[in-house]
This record gives structure tokens, C-alpha cells and sequence, in this order.
């Protein structure tokens, strides 16, 4: 069975068809590719996915359970992760309180015991600490845990964001663009670092990635979106040959 | 371990050298033993010692109101201000800096709850010697604690949420009124309720009641206000809670029942200093509890991004309803102490003056930290007491030290810290020796 599968996705935005007759289906443990040029609607979809925006038509099922109409933390507590294109960090925390913050709906403390301060809370606050820190050194930002997130380098805020999306606890991780802005040398640690998390995790990873090389040394299969509408898909061999995705890249060949 | 040598071998110089060489490697507890101790010397000795430099009596808070009413007391101020203060607490945490540090170690070892009551219990015999002595003090004492969780409820709206409510007065009010209801309707004698219902010795155990009942229908109101405003965000917090502040105010006004605009009077004096003490503590305790755990860490991902928290599994809008509510708690348990402070309250006092003197105290003191909220509001509470001869430039001189305080330090003195009891009362190692 399907962990993601989404049915006949279309959104509007006003009289804007953003997404148009969305299909996906991601099995367990698979790897997911989405390419397409700027303003094609690939982030919109993670938003649809995630709960940001309620689709206007379609069905988005995460293991069995519709996730239409809930919330997005909701969504995400179900075992939906996801990272930003636009680093999403939160300015005044730590980097340790980044990952501890993406524990909040496995507290199992109420907030009485926050204010009180009870038994159960330092038990639990103990607990997410250590699997934060764990979670921190899987991805090599260990000895930043307490400085301010925002003072880190690039190539380390993007670390912690893939780490503080993973304690989550997700099934499914959305990626939106995890190597932008990156050297080409960051961009082969980033590969191994997806490599990993998929191994180490057991996730379904769907991503979106400009960058082809990497998406075709991940990947097991792409999906090509040309304004709101999937052109193509298939293995990434099939896609870098195939006539549509060459024309909505460099355009049309001109034959005369 | 390493951290600490790097800092020894550091060289100071100049003003923070000398004070440090003067003052440095005393820990808390020594501090408040010598305060204590300088207490007491004005307990017994202060009339003696006020007579011989020339003062009329004892100067009751620093002397300021002396000096600046008779300018030619200046120097007897000084003399009994070094004789009295400076002097003795130097001389008592230098000479007990080494019987402290081991008294800090030992209560270091033993669980934080202990060390914390023992601080305080010294820090209250302090203020109790420190009130005895005018009724003034006392008086000024009582409302800087309720100005502390006036500010601390506020800060953890406007601080750790980051939404900027103005609503704190209407808060106060609501919970002024409802605890004073209750004391009055079963307690006290009075012109509006009549008689006493229950017998008046159980009223002071009852009074604890009734704060918390004030409290929740403060939160109560909170939610009234939270419910239509946090589904957006932005400036329309700041509208309808001031607009809340001016509904509670009239609703106040035109209620025959609770005494309309000529308000309500003849509280009983529950207010006392060990009462007030004890529910500042508690509300200082509760809140930092909450501020350093995860679920209230949840309202600073909140304000930094509410979008990001979201998608971390952070259910947004029940944190920060909760925030608010909690914040309207303690400001409606500030206004139940207040009102049985000043056994008597009427409309008036809450409204937009209220409102600027609790905002001045948060952004004086530091958004985002309880020893900021601390700070502003003891600074902003004493220095408005005591420039009260000054009579209208007092409100020249305390917002041109706010716009100091915003051009140097942006979100207030002591702002972004972490407020952690056990740190506090760690013992101190004497670094200069050491170099």
C-alpha cells in the first residue's frame, strides 16, 4: 500500500489554477523526485501536502488517513516532516531548543505540569533533550547545540533543519529545495546526508531539487510539473530524454 | 572546565576590575546576609544615627524624598545613606565572603527547593526589619511585588509571544473587582453587600480564593479577546484588547452594584507583606517554570515563526491562546492583591495611565527574561515613588530614561535570558586572586 498517495490534487488560488489534476503515489522507503521551472506550483503542492493551503479538489491520504481539512500541525504529528526553501529558523532560539521545539506533540506532559514544574515534565524534558542531541550529532551540528540558530553557518542551519524536521518523527519527508544556495562541495555532503536519513529512518522522501545531478543520483523516480500540471514522469533516465521536459527546460527545438 | 581558566587568566581593567577586586567572588546568599545585616543596624540604630547627622528622621526610601524637598539635607543623606547601607553590607559580604561560599556550596549539593526557601526566608526577614519602620515603605514595597507580576504576566505576552497587548489594566480590574466581591460579599461589613455571610476569621484563609477566582475571570476575559484576534496576526491584538481595556472600564462604571464610578471601598487588609510576598514568589516561580519548558519555549517559536512552528507539530493557536490567558491570570491575581492593598478601588484607576506604567516597566526592563521584568519594574515602581516631589517632571525624566534605554538596548535592559534559581545561587570562586 501506498505510505503517501494523493488523488486528483487541483488547487486555486482565486481565479488562479495552481495545481491541476495532482497525482502522486509514494511506497515505503522510496525516494521522489519533483523538477520543473520556477513558478510551476512545486511548492504549492508541499503546502497542499502540508496542510498550509486545503486543496480545492482531490484527496491526500498519509498511510490510510484522509488528511484533508486538519491542521497542519496536525498533519505533521501524523508523520509528515518537512524542510523550507527559505530556511525556516526561529531567531532567538538555540539550536538544541530548534529540535526540542519539534517534539512538542510527543510531550506527554500537560501544561499544568509546565507551570508546576512536575516530575513528569523534567522526566519528559530530559528525555527529548537526549534524542535531540542525538538527532544533532546524526547530523554533524553537535557542538553548536547551544548557540543561536541564526548564527550558524549556512551549510549547518541546513543540517539543523533536515534534524529538526526528523524529530518529528516522520514517515513521509517533504524536501523543498535542500541544496539551494549551496557549493558544489556542501552539495555532495548534502547527498550523503539524505542518503543517510533515508537508510537510518526508514523514510519516503519527496523532494524538490533544481539541481538535476542531484536528483538524478537520488532518485528513483521523477515527476516533471509545468504550470500545475505533472508533463512527465518516470525514472530519471526516461525523464532526461524524454522530448516534453527538454521542451519546458530550453524550449522548443526549432526545426526549419 | 576549560571555560572557566580562559576566563580567570582574562585581564580587566579600569571601573570593573577595581569592582570586581571590591565586590567580586560573593555569592547571593552573602549578599542578602549583609543586606539583612544593614537592616538591622538601621532597625535599631537608625534614629540614632539620623539624629547625629542633622536629619529630621529616618530617611524612608534613600533618602531621595529628603533631598529632593530640603536640598541642604543633602550631605546628612549621604553620611546616613554610606553610614547605614554602603558601609555595613560592603563590610558584611567582604567579611563573610568565605563562610558564605561554603554555606553556597552546601546548599548547592542539596535539592534547589531548599536553597531557594532559605534565600528567600532571608530576603523577606530583610524586608519585614526594612517595612517595620514606616508605613510608607511598607505601602511602596506592596505595590512594586504587584507591579513585578504586573509585569512579568505582561512580558509573557508581549515578550515571549511577541504580540503586543494592551488590555493588562482591564485584566487587573477584572480581577480587582471579582476578588473584591467575593472578600466583601462574605467577609466585611460594607455599604453594597451588607453584612458578612461567613464568620471573618476564615477570611483570610479564604483570601487566596479568592485571587485565583479574580484571576480566572480575568482569563475568562482573556479568552473573550483571544478567541476573534488570534486568528490573525499582526496590529489587531493591540485594537481589541484596547478596546477591551475601555469596555471592562465603562462596564465598571454604569454596575450600580459593584459602586459604579465611585467604586468599591472597605476591603479587608489581607494584603500583608508575607501574603504578598508569597503569591509574588509563586507567580515568579510558575512563570519561569513555564517560559523554560518546551511547551512555553513553543510561544517563542511562535513570535519568531509562526508558520514554522506549525509544521514542527506546534499547535499554534492553543499555545498562544493558553499564553494569553495565563498572562491575564496573574494580572487579574496583581489587581485582587492591589485592590486589598489599597482597600479601595474605583474605574479610574485602571485605564490608559496604568496601562503606560506597566508598558514602560516591560520595555525598561527587557522583553523576553524574568530578571528583566524584575528589574524594570522595581527601577520603574522606586524611581516613580521617588521622584514624587518632582510632581509632573517625574513624567519628563522617566520617559526620557525609557528613550535611553530603547536607543542603547533595543529590547530593554536585561533582555533574552534565561532566569535559572539554581545558577543564581551557585557560590563564587574569587577569580582576581587567582592571576
Amino acid at each position: 500500500m501506498a505510505l503517501l498517495r494523493v488523488d486528483n490534487m487541483t488547487h486555486y488560488f482565486g481565479g488562479l489554477r495552481a495545481v491541476h489534476n495532482y497525482n502522486l503515489i509514494l511506497e515505503p522507503g522510496h525516494i521522489v523526485g519533483l523538477i520543473g521551472p520556477n513558478g510551476a506550483g512545486k511548492t504549492t503542492i508541499f503546502n497542499l501536502l502540508s496542510g498550509i493551503h486545503t486543496p480545492t479538489e482531490g484527496n491526500i491520504e498519509l498511510d490510510g488517513h484522509n488528511l484533508i481539512g486538519h491542521q497542519p500541525h496536525k498533519i505533521a504529528s501524523m508523520g509528515l516532516g518537512r524542510t523550507f526553501q527559505n530556511l525556516l529558523l526561529w531567531r532567538h532560539m538555540t539550536v538544541l531548543e530548534h529540535v526540542k521545539m519539534a517534539c512538542y506533540s510527543q510531550l506527554e506532559y500537560g501544561v499544568l505540569g509546565a507551570f508546576f514544574g512536575s516530575r513528569r515534565c523534567h522526566k519528559e524534558e530530559k528525555r527529548i533533550t537526549s534524542k535531540a542531541m542525538h538527532l544533532l550529532e546524526t547530523f554533524n551540528a553537535a557542538q553548536f547545540s547551544s548557540q543561536l540558530a541564526v548564527s550558524l553557518p549556512y551549510g549547518a542551519q541546513r543540517r539543523l533543519e533536515m534534524a529538526r524536521a526528523m524529530a518529528t518523527n516522520p514517515k513521509v519527508l517533504l524536501l523543498d529545495e535542500p541544496t539551494a544556495g549551496m557549493t558544489p562541495d556542501e552539495l555532495n555532503r548534502m547527498i550523503t546526508i539524505i542518503r543517510k536519513v533515508h537508510q537510518d529512518f526508514d523514510v519516503a522522501i519527496f523532494m524538490i531539487e533544481h539541481r538535476l545531478k542531484f536528483v538524478m543520483d537520488l532518485c528513483e523516480r521523477i515527476q516533471t510539473l509545468v504550470f500545475g500540471e505533472v508533463i512527465a514522469e518516470g525514472t530519471p533516465d526516461e525523464i532526461k530524454n524524454n522530448p516534453h521536459v527538454i521542451e519546458a527546460y530550453l524550449g522548443k527545438e526549432d526545426v526549419t | 572546565m576549560e571555560e572557566q581558566n580562559t576566563k580567570v587568566q582574562q585581564p580587566k581593567k579600569g571601573f570593573r576590575a577595581w569592582l570586581q577586586k571590591l565586590v567580586g567572588g560573593i555569592p547571593l546568599i552573602g549578599w542578602l546576609l549583609a543586606i539583612f545585616g544593614a537592616v538591622l543596624i538601621e532597625y535599631f540604630l537608625g534614629d540614632l544615627i539620623s539624629y547625629y547627622l542633622g536629619l529630621p528622621k529616618i530617611p524612608v526610601l534613600f533618602g531621595f524624598l529628603t533631598v529632593l524637598k530640603k536640598p541642604l539635607l543633602m550631605p546628612g543623606t549621604t553620611g546616613y545613606l554610606t553610614l547605614v547601607y554602603v558601609l555595613p553590607i560592603l563590610l558584611i559580604a567582604k567579611s563573610l565572603r568565605k563562610p558564605a561560599n561554603k554555606l553556597a556550596a552546601f546548599l548547592d549539593k542539596g535539592p534547589v527547593s531548599v536553597g531557594a526557601v532559605i534565600h528567600l526566608g532571608l530576603f523577606y526577614g530583610a524586608m519585614h526589619f526594612w517595612t517595620d519602620l514606616s508605613d510608607y515603605r511598607l505601602l511602596v514595597l506592596k505595590l512594586t511585588m504587584i507591579a513585578i507580576m504586573l509585569t512579568l504576566s505582561i512580558n509573557v505576552i508581549n515578550g515571549y509571544m511577541g504580540e503586543f497587548s494592551c488590555s493588562h489594566p482591564g485584566f487587573m480590574a477584572l480581577g480587582a473587582y471579582g476578588a473584591s466581591t467575593i472578600t466583601l460579599l462574605l467577609f466585611a461589613n460594607d455599604k453594597l453587600f451588607g453584612d458578612a455571610l461567613l464568620p471573618e476569621a476564615l477570611g483570610l484563609y479564604f483570601f487566596p480564593l479568592a485571587l485565583i477566582a479574580g484571576g480566572l475571570i480575568a482569563a475568562l476575559g482573556a479568552l473573550v479577546i483571544a478567541i476573534p484576534s488570534f486568528r490573525t496576526r499582526g496590529d489587531y491584538l493591540a485594537i481589541i484588547s484596547l478596546s477591551f481595556l475601555f469596555i471592562v472600564k465603562s462596564l465598571i462604571e454604569n454596575l450600580e452594584f459593584i459602586g459604579g464610578p465611585r467604586g468599591m471601598s472597605s476591603q479587608p487588609n489581607y494584603s500583608n507583606l508575607p501574603m504578598v510576598f508569597t503569591v509574588m514568589v509563586l507567580c515568579i516561580w510558575i512563570i519561569n517554570n513555564f517560559v523554560r519548558s518546551t511547551m512555553g519555549k513553543a510561544l517563542n517559536a511562535v513570535r519568531d515563526n509562526e508558520l514554522a512552528a506549525e509544521v514542527m507539530t506546534v499547535n499554534t493557536r492553543k499555545t498562544k491562546i493558553i499564553a494569553f490567558m495565563f498572562g491575564a491570570f496573574w494580572a487579574g491575581v496583581a489587581g485582587g492583591l492591589f485592590a486589598h492593598v489599597l482597600r479601595y478601588v474605583n474605574p479610574g484607576s485602571f485605564g490608559i495611565q496604568r496601562l503606560a506604567e506597566i508598558l514602560a516597566m516591560v520595555y525598561f526592563g527587557g522583553l523576553n527574561s524574568v530578571t528583566g521584568s524584575i528589574v524594570g519594574a522595581v527601577s520603574i515602581s522606586i524611581l516613580s515613588e521617588a521622584l514624587r516631589p518632582l510632581a509632573i517632571y517625574k513624567w519628563i525624566i522617566i520617559p526620557l530614561l525609557l528613550i535611553l534605554v530603547m536607543l542603547f538596548r533595543p529590547w530593554g535592559l536585561i533582555s533574552f535570558t534565561e532566569f535559572n534559581p539554581k545558577e543564581l545561587m551557585k557560590p563564587k570562586k574569587k577569580r582576581i586572586e587567582e592571576q
